[in-house]
């Protein structure tokens, strides 16, 4: 029995991977372009279609698809900041949020058009069932470990991008006050498409594992968005490595929630953020 | 704002570098800042800019680098016509600013601040051994995020930031502001090897003994018009303050 | 001129009398099935104007209101089912409920700011969507109807049942759009509007901004309760999907606002109405309607972020319902000594 809550919560931390992308994302938009994008758990939902339809529609190879949707997704954000979002962010609090909450509306609604209202779940080969042992009755899921795997690797990937890298230091420089970059001559406009396209990335990563994880349904971005949204804020502002902890938090919350009762799982997390939340507001390890 | 795609930068080296305005007018939405300036900058001189608090010397110089919300008139930089161009492609043709209040990136080290001067600039003689020849106690504190520094360092880090650009014209906007006499004479003494190295300069201040020691040639701004204008020694004392507060 | 601007502002005031004076008049001009469709448009314009008081007036921007809207509904479900009170004593025990949710939800988010505080607000709204759910009591996942003795107090027959809620909800929503004018011709308003424009500058000069904000949330929870009893009482029935429904109580209430206009009085009315008129025609579009709404508000923000009522404004040299504190506008001139 205790096996089986050791591998159950196993299972919890290395979800916590899963929601650390999901949240990475939302760091980036909330950290350097300064603004919560009520659509994120739309648009991850709705990459997890596209992907459905490379895979099933296509007939991809899941990797392929995966790799193919990273330049796609990384063109798409730098698209919609350009195109969208450049009119609205920095504009004050209120548009922000009412035109990703309007994207969101139209997302959800768009996919139901599209591919209906069922729950769908992509099928990757036999690969998301697949269990390796550690010895000792301990199991993990081939799965669950490649997602916490990449996503050690993609904050590691971007961590060392920002703070390594020339480029990287200019987005930390319109993070930090994008008025003076605009005064000593930084092209912020470009450098906001650049950070949209990085988030783009990840929602690529994020998707793919997504899919091939979990159900999902055209109204399923909602629960990815708040998931997402409890992440960043128990990492702290400007904190990337923090998401994998507020991830793991979450991801062994809602296990032990449905150690008591399935019902329990998404409520238990909601409750630990919330109780966190309250005793340290500015999050586990804020930079700020 | 300027329409872009109709700004072209000057690309050869040997290029005019005299800034020249003409009844440049300057709004904020209906406030108008500036009313109508006649204004020269040749190469290698220093230009002084004087004048009381709101005079208009900052949205002047922001007109200048693409920052004001509303300008009229003629600004040309050489044969750059400056209304027609962003703030990156001016600065990089060549025209960097010194920000009034420094506006460094609190998190980004000194290097890395400076750094971002060099991204935005042009190529040429400045790098960073020049820039910490100037300010040998960055070189020191390289590393360090500039929100540690003291004021008078992050002066140092903001006008080294702008020397990094490689510039043929430099504009200070208040670069002694809240700093003791004695670093901002460390800082003025660095302007004259800057100006001997062929770079324009426009240095604007509040503090009007400092400034006209170093300058050519200066303006006294009044309410946004030019109210005095020559070389600092043809003007007396009392000619100064009375163009400085107005009568 | 043919339609001088005062005529203009007078017609649109005589109009909006005349919207009143119908509402006021329905019960004995309309029958039960327009009667019913008279309900769910007070009730949306009553969330409509509380959603507005937050985020257009206090500057609160939330998106958890259809918790508390629940949470009122399964108060009242509680308190006159469960405890068996009467009709009255029931609803104003949605009212405390709302109250003690609302102050439940400020104290968890207040420490916020901006776009956190709006998903923040939509986390306690799950969380209490989600707490709710759990208690069979309620009906649990399926929620429960109310029992036909109760139906029947409202009225032996179902014209009488309509009236009767017709009069309750329209009640309400009159003391609410009432409570609003004079909240914000008041002091509070005043600190308000200043904040609006310059929320350091208010605070520095000794406006007490964050006690005016806290007040106009604990004035809006306990009503947004309230009305989610009366909603309850019109759809007879309590349960997570329509009581919490996230699409109608706070994104439809959301488009109403904005594509009628932001931070005015007369905007909520006229977006009220629009949204009826757009349902009626376009309803048989499924999920197009939702994304057309979704794009109607995005095109509003992005072109005319004061929405309908601010392009309307623009011919009109008043409010229709006026608010200021300072003499009708005269036309600017650059300021050139």
């Amino acid at each position: 029995m205790w096996m089986s809550i050791l591998n159950q919560l196993l299972q919890g931390v290395m979800v916590g991977g899963l929601y650390a992308l999901f949240a990475l994302g939302l760091a980036i938009s909330s950290g350097i372009l300064r603004f919560v994008n009520v659509a994120h758990g739309d648009l991850i939902v709705m990459v997890s279609y596209l992907f459905l339809s490379l895979v099933t529609g296509l007939g991809l190879h899941p990797l392929l698809a995966a790799v193919l949707l990273l330049p796609l997704c990384f063109g798409g954000a730098w698209l919609l900041q350009r195109v969208l979002l450049h009119r609205v962010v920095g504009q004050g609090v209120l548009p922000v949020i009412l035109v990703t909450f309007g994207l969101s509306v139209i997302v959800q609604n768009g996919l139901q058009g599209v591919y209906g209202a069922d729950t769908r779940k992509v099928a990757a080969l036999g690969f998301e069932s697949a269990t390796w042992s550690l010895g000792g009755g301990v199991n993990i899921g081939a799965l669950p470990l490649t997602i916490f795997v990449a996503a050690v690797l993609m904050i590691g990937g971007l961590d060392r991008f920002l703070y390594r890298t020339r480029r990287g230091a200019q987005l930390r420089a319109i993070a930090d006050d994008v008025q003076a970059a605009s005064l000593v001559g930084l092209p912020t406009q470009r450098l906001y498409g650049l950070a949209m396209g990085l988030v783009g990335l990840t929602v690529a990563v994020a998707a793919s594992f997504m899919a091939v994880w979990t159900n999902f349904d055209p109204s399923a971005g909602p629960n990815r968005l708040l998931i997402a949204f409890e992440v960043v804020v128990l990492a702290g502002l400007g904190s990337l490595w923090g998401t994998l902890a507020g991830g793991i938090l979450i991801g062994l919350a809602q296990t032990v929630g449905a150690q008591v009762d399935t019902a329990w799982q998404s409520l238990a997390g909601h409750l630990v953020f919330l109780a966190v939340f309250l005793v340290r507001p500015q999050g586990l390890f804020p930079k700020y | 704002m300027p329409e872009f795609g109709r700004c072209t930068l000057a690309l050869d080296i040997t290029a005019d570098s005299t800034l020249r305005l003409r009844q440049v007018r300057v709004s904020y939405g209906e406030f108008r800042a500036v009313h109508g300036v006649d204004l020269d900058v040749a190469p290698g001189e220093i230009v002084s800019i004087i004048g009381a608090n709101g005079a208009g010397k900052s949205s002047l110089l922001k007109a200048i680098v693409g920052q004001a919300d509303r300008v009229e008139g003629q600004l040309h930089f050489g044969e750059v016509d400056l209304s027609r161009c962003g703030t990156p492609q001016i600065v990089a043709d060549g025209i960097a600013l010194v920000p009034e209040g420094r506006r460094l990136f609190p998190t980004l080290t000194v290097e890395e601040n400076l750094a971002i001067g060099q991204a935005v600039g042009r190529r040429g003689e400045i790098g960073f051994d020049q820039v910490y020849g100037y300010f040998p106690i960055l070189s020191e504190r390289r590393r360090q995020q500039v929100r540690e520094l003291s004021g008078g360092q992050q002066q140092m880090v903001a006008v080294g930031r702008a020397l990094l650009t490689n510039p043929r014209l430099l504009l200070c906007d208040e670069i002694s502001l809240g700093l003791a006499p004695l670093v901002v004479q460390a800082l003025y003494e660095i302007l004259p090897k800057v100006r001997d190295r062929g770079i324009g300069i426009v240095v604007v201040e509040q503090d009007i003994s400092r400034s006209l020691a170093i300058a050519d040639r200066f303006y006294c701004l009044l309410e946004g018009r030019v109210s005095l204008q020559g070389r600092p020694a043809d003007h007396s004392r009392e000619t100064v303050m009375t163009n400085y507060f107005g009568a | 001129m043919l339609f001088p601007p005062h005529a203009r502002v007078w017609t649109g005031r005589l109009l909006l009398l005349t919207l009143v004076v119908s509402a006021l008049v329905a019960p004995w001009t309309f029958g039960p099935v327009h009667l019913q469709l008279g309900t769910q448009m007070l009730c949306l314009l009553a969330l409509a104007y509380l959603w507005n008081l937050l985020a257009g007036y206090a500057n609160i921007m939330v998106i958890g209101q259809h918790a508390l809207v629940g949470m009122g509904a399964y108060a009242f479900y509680g308190c006159s089912v469960l405890l068996e009170w009467p009709l009255l004593q029931s609803l104003l025990g949605s009212l405390v409920v709302g109250l003690l949710a609302g102050i439940l939800m400020l104290a968890l988010i207040f420490q916020l700011r901006d776009a956190y505080l709006a998903v923040g607000s939509w986390v306690v709204a799950e969380t209490l969507m989600l707490a709710c759910t759990k208690f069979d009591a309620f009906g649990a996942g399926s929620g429960m109807g109310l029992p036909l003795d109760l139906v029947k107090r409202l009225g032996r027959n179902p014209t009488d049942r309509a009236i009767a809620i017709y009069t309750l909800v329209a009640l309400v929503t009159a003391l609410i759009a009432v409570s609003v004018y004079l909240l914000m011709r008041s002091r509070i308003g005043l600190a308000l509007g200043a904040m609006r424009d310059n929320e350091e500058g208010a605070a520095s000069i000794g406006v007490n901004t964050v006690r005016a904000r806290i007040l106009c949330f604990l004035w809006a929870a306990p009503l947004t309760g309230l009305m989610g009893a009366l909603i309850a009482l019109q759809k007879l029935r309590i349960s997570p999907a329509s009581s919490f429904s996230m699409t109608d109580w706070t994104i439809y209430v959301l488009f109403i606002v904005v594509i009628g206009g932001l931070g005015s009085l007369e905007g909520p009315i006229l977006g009220t109405l629009l949204f009826f008129v757009m349902r009626e025609f376009l309803q048989d579009l499924g999920v197009w309607y939702l994304i057309l709404l979704g794009a109607l508000a995005i095109a509003v923000i992005l072109y005319e972020p004061k929405g309908l009522w601010g392009m309307l404004r623009r011919v009109l040299p008043d409010d229709l319902l006026p608010l200021r504190h300072r003499p009708p506008q005269t036309k600017r001139k650059p300021i050139t000594p």
